[in-house]
């Protein structure tokens, strides 16, 4: 065997109760070993599975200037990830097996996370003809997405949804109608009528939820909305599920806890698409993740470089990074004014994607790999985008305090962020060992 | 802008056009200031009025356009003009086309900064040239005062800057247009008019905006033929403004379309007033900025 650590006086996500962890080779022990090699004291801490962004703008290939496997799955780990589903729009796209599998490999070589790639849907992302789904499955691809371009053609959608039932993945849409949405800079409202942008109606999110809503159910396929910023794309979803059809749907934290009105004076670290909307679909996102039709949460990290941004905000691209504040802006936004308890938060991070995703369970039963965070929920925590991981500072959220701080990261039994300060040394006696035998959890 | 800035660059506008009317057409406010104009969207009258108002308080001027300029070979906004600045030049007078742009130049750019209109945003030297036009043909009182205007609201940064500085002064603005070109109610501090008659029944003023073809071509209006119909200022319609009821246009005009010609060139018209007030305002911008920067 080789090296052991314990993770002693943690707090089981699901539960809160005390749990005392082992892990060595990569896996969890089923017992406590009595003299540790490193003895981990979480002090209280909450441990749960590694958590999961299964909407991820690694830029590679491509796109090293904004981030590269390597910066990011090292701001995943930071924020406390394990794992991450990588979005296709790259340069090239990830359109055939090749670019799949070059990414897999440079993940393996350079990553932090387990990289798990989407494949594009069509070539070049042109939505003129698809890509060999099933070739792309075979070389790791867990969904298919066009993400950053809508599917413009119905026709073109329905036939990815039927395909994409041989592969059995499931199609990842960025809902946006092009008509509805050309030469939008940010959300349609008071604030782009006083700054003088052209609007991004919500309609032009919601109408592409409903079409390809009923081309789920005409294709029986598997139809997951990527980032559903607006009231009435979450009443679309609402209605899929009453329907029994196989559709789900994420939001990200950006859409929980601001408006448009955070664009202010042309703030570009305000931009994104579909950008932040009004205070009304802000409490219409917290009330569907409350009441369960938000299947699960992911962060649209999209870096960019400072130069990028820092223009003019027509000329700035969309988008946000997200990986390194996900957490805290769970913790002190949708848990700490009790939309969701703990739990179901935690859920929404790991078992619930990796569900619709296919990902392989982590349960942090013994034997699984060890993939696991360790966070003190209650710790606040100033954001400072210039210590960010992520080749990206491009954020809104710097200088804010936020609380639920990541302590320990572990991905495949390695440390992949933090611990320091957790290591207490071992008296080697036992006595240190768990005062109780650890949760072994029983899943579905 | 505050209600005391507003005022002081149309006293200072007067003072220069009192002067011009006894024959002191020059100064030396921004004498040995270098005045760049960048101008990145076409611009004829602007341009103009910007270059003679310069030239009136003795700058030398440079100016250019996107198309003779590195931003052609792919230079950035940003670096071009950070170039300009680091040559000396003190004061830019910038249109481009992104709203906001001439904020985010000021905060990077050693050097003032004058917008000549953004994007969308706001044209504020188009606007105080409007209030100086009104403050003659009101006699110097806003409040109480009404001001209609007509046509393409949301895509214009004209009625931005006229109803922001209307406001502050006290007016009362009533917009009307289609509704293919109108704001959402209560998104701007107007009221609005269903219908140009009712826009104009005792009005103090009304400017009608430059229907840009471009509103045809993305289906915000169906022809020139039913717009002027519906929405143009006609002998008519401008009748139903009080006897003192003044016409403005920011111009280029589109006669037949907007405005007719009879409007256009009658007795309310204040037009050539506005073009003449834009190079006094203009001087009373260049004027206070170089005194901001300590350059006189």
């Amino acid at each position: 065997m080789g090296e052991t650590t314990l993770i002693r006086n943690a707090r089981w996500w699901r539960t809160g109760e005390r749990i005392d962890l082992a892990f060595s080779d990569g896996r969890v022990l089923a017992g406590l070993p009595p003299s540790p090699d490193r003895l981990l004291d979480a002090g209280g801490a909450v441990l749960s599975p590694g958590l999961v962004d299964v909407h991820v703008h690694l830029r590679e290939p491509g796109q090293g200037h904004k981030e590269t496997i390597e910066t990011g799955t090292r701001a995943a780990a930071a924020g406390g990830f394990t794992a991450v589903a990588c979005m296709p729009n790259t340069e090239p796209p990830l359109d055939r097996r090749e670019w799949i599998e070059w990414v897999l490999t440079r993940a393996r070589d350079a990553g932090s996370a387990r990289v798990h790639p989407m494949g594009a849907v069509t070539v070049g992302q042109r939505g003129e003809r698809l890509t060999e789904f099933l070739a792309l499955r075979d070389a790791g691809a867990v969904a298919l997405s066009d993400d950053g371009k809508p599917i413009a053609s119905a026709a073109m959608m329905r036939r990815a949804l039927e395909y994409a039932r041989d592969a059995g993945l499931p199609i990842v849409c960025h809902e946006e109608d092009p008509t509805l949405s050309a030469g939008g800079q940010m959300n349609e409202g008071p604030t782009a009528t006083r700054l003088g942008l052209r609007g991004i109606p919500g309609a032009a999110e919601s109408t592409m939820v409903r079409r390809d809503v009923e081309l789920a159910a005409l294709s029986a396929g598997r139809l997951h909305l990527a980032h559903l910023s607006c009231l009435e794309s979450l009443e679309a979803l609402r209605d899929a599920k009453r329907r029994g059809l196989a559709v789900t749907g994420e939001t990200c934290p950006h859409y929980w806890t601001l408006t448009d009105e955070a664009v202010g004076d042309y703030d570009t670290h305000a931009r994104m698409n579909p950008p932040l909307r009004s205070a009304r679909d802000r409490e219409a996102v917290l009330q569907a993740i409350a009441d369960g039709t938000i299947d699960c949460l992911a962060t649209d990290h999209a870096p960019h470089a400072a130069d990028e941004k820092d223009q003019p905000f027509d000329r700035a691209p969309f988008g946000i990074v997200g990986l390194e504040t996900a957490l805290a802006l769970t913790l002190t936004f949708l848990v700490e004014p009790g939309h969701l308890s703990l739990a179901r938060a935690i859920e929404l991070w790991t078992e619930a994607p990796r569900r619709i995703f296919g990902l392989p369970e982590v349960s942090l039963a013994p034997g699984t790999p060890a993939d696991l965070v360790l966070f003190d929920p209650g710790a606040e925590w100033t954001v400072e985008p210039g210590r960010f991981r992520s080749r990206g500072r491009n954020t809104p959220f710097g200088g804010w305090t936020l609380r639920g701080r990541i302590l320990l990261t572990v991905c495949g039994g390695e440390v992949t962020f933090g611990g320091d300060g957790l290591e207490v040394a071992s008296t080697g006696d036992g006595r240190d060992r768990a005062a109780v035998a650890p949760p072994v959890e029983h899943h579905a | 802008m505050s209600r005391e800035s507003i005022l002081d660059i149309l006293d200072r506008a007067e003072h220069y056009r009192s002067a011009w009317k006894l024959g002191r057409r020059t100064s030396r406010e921004l004498e040995d200031v270098e005045v760049g104009n960048a101008f990145f969207e076409d611009s004829t009258r602007t341009r103009i009025s910007f270059e003679l108002a310069e030239r009136r308080l003795g700058a030398r001027v440079v100016s250019f356009t996107s198309d003779g300029s590195s931003i052609s070979k792919g230079e950035t906004l940003l670096d071009t003009l950070q170039t300009v600045a680091a040559m000396g030049v003190a004061l830019i007078v910038v249109r481009h086309g992104s709203a906001g742009s001439p904020g985010y130049l000021a905060r990077h750019l050693d050097a003032g900064v004058i917008n000549a209109g953004d994007g969308e945003h706001e044209h504020p030297t188009q606007g105080l040239l409007d209030l100086l036009t009104l403050r003659d043909a009101w006699r110097g009182r806003f409040e109480g005062r009404r001001i209609a205007i007509v046509g393409d609201i949301a895509h214009s940064r004209v009625a931005r800057s006229a109803i922001f500085g209307l406001r502050t002064l006290g007016a009362e603005v009533t917009i009307a247009g289609p509704a293919t070109l109108m704001p959402r109610e209560g998104e701007l501090s107007a009221a609005v008019a269903p219908t140009v008659e009712e826009a104009l029944q005792g009005a103090d003023a009304v400017m009608a905006l430059r229907l840009q073809r471009e509103r045809m071509d993305e289906a915000s209006v169906p022809s020139t033929r039913e717009y002027a119909r519906v929405w143009g200022l006609n002998a008519e319609r401008v009748e139903l403004m009080t006897a003192e009821g003044v016409v403005l246009h920011p111009g280029p005009m589109n006669r037949g379309v907007e405005i007719t010609s009879e409007v256009a060139d009658g007795s309310r018209s204040v037009v050539l007033d506005q073009v003449e007030n834009g190079v006094a305002v203009r001087c009373a911008v260049l004027a206070r900025c170089a005194e901001a920067l300590g350059r006189c």
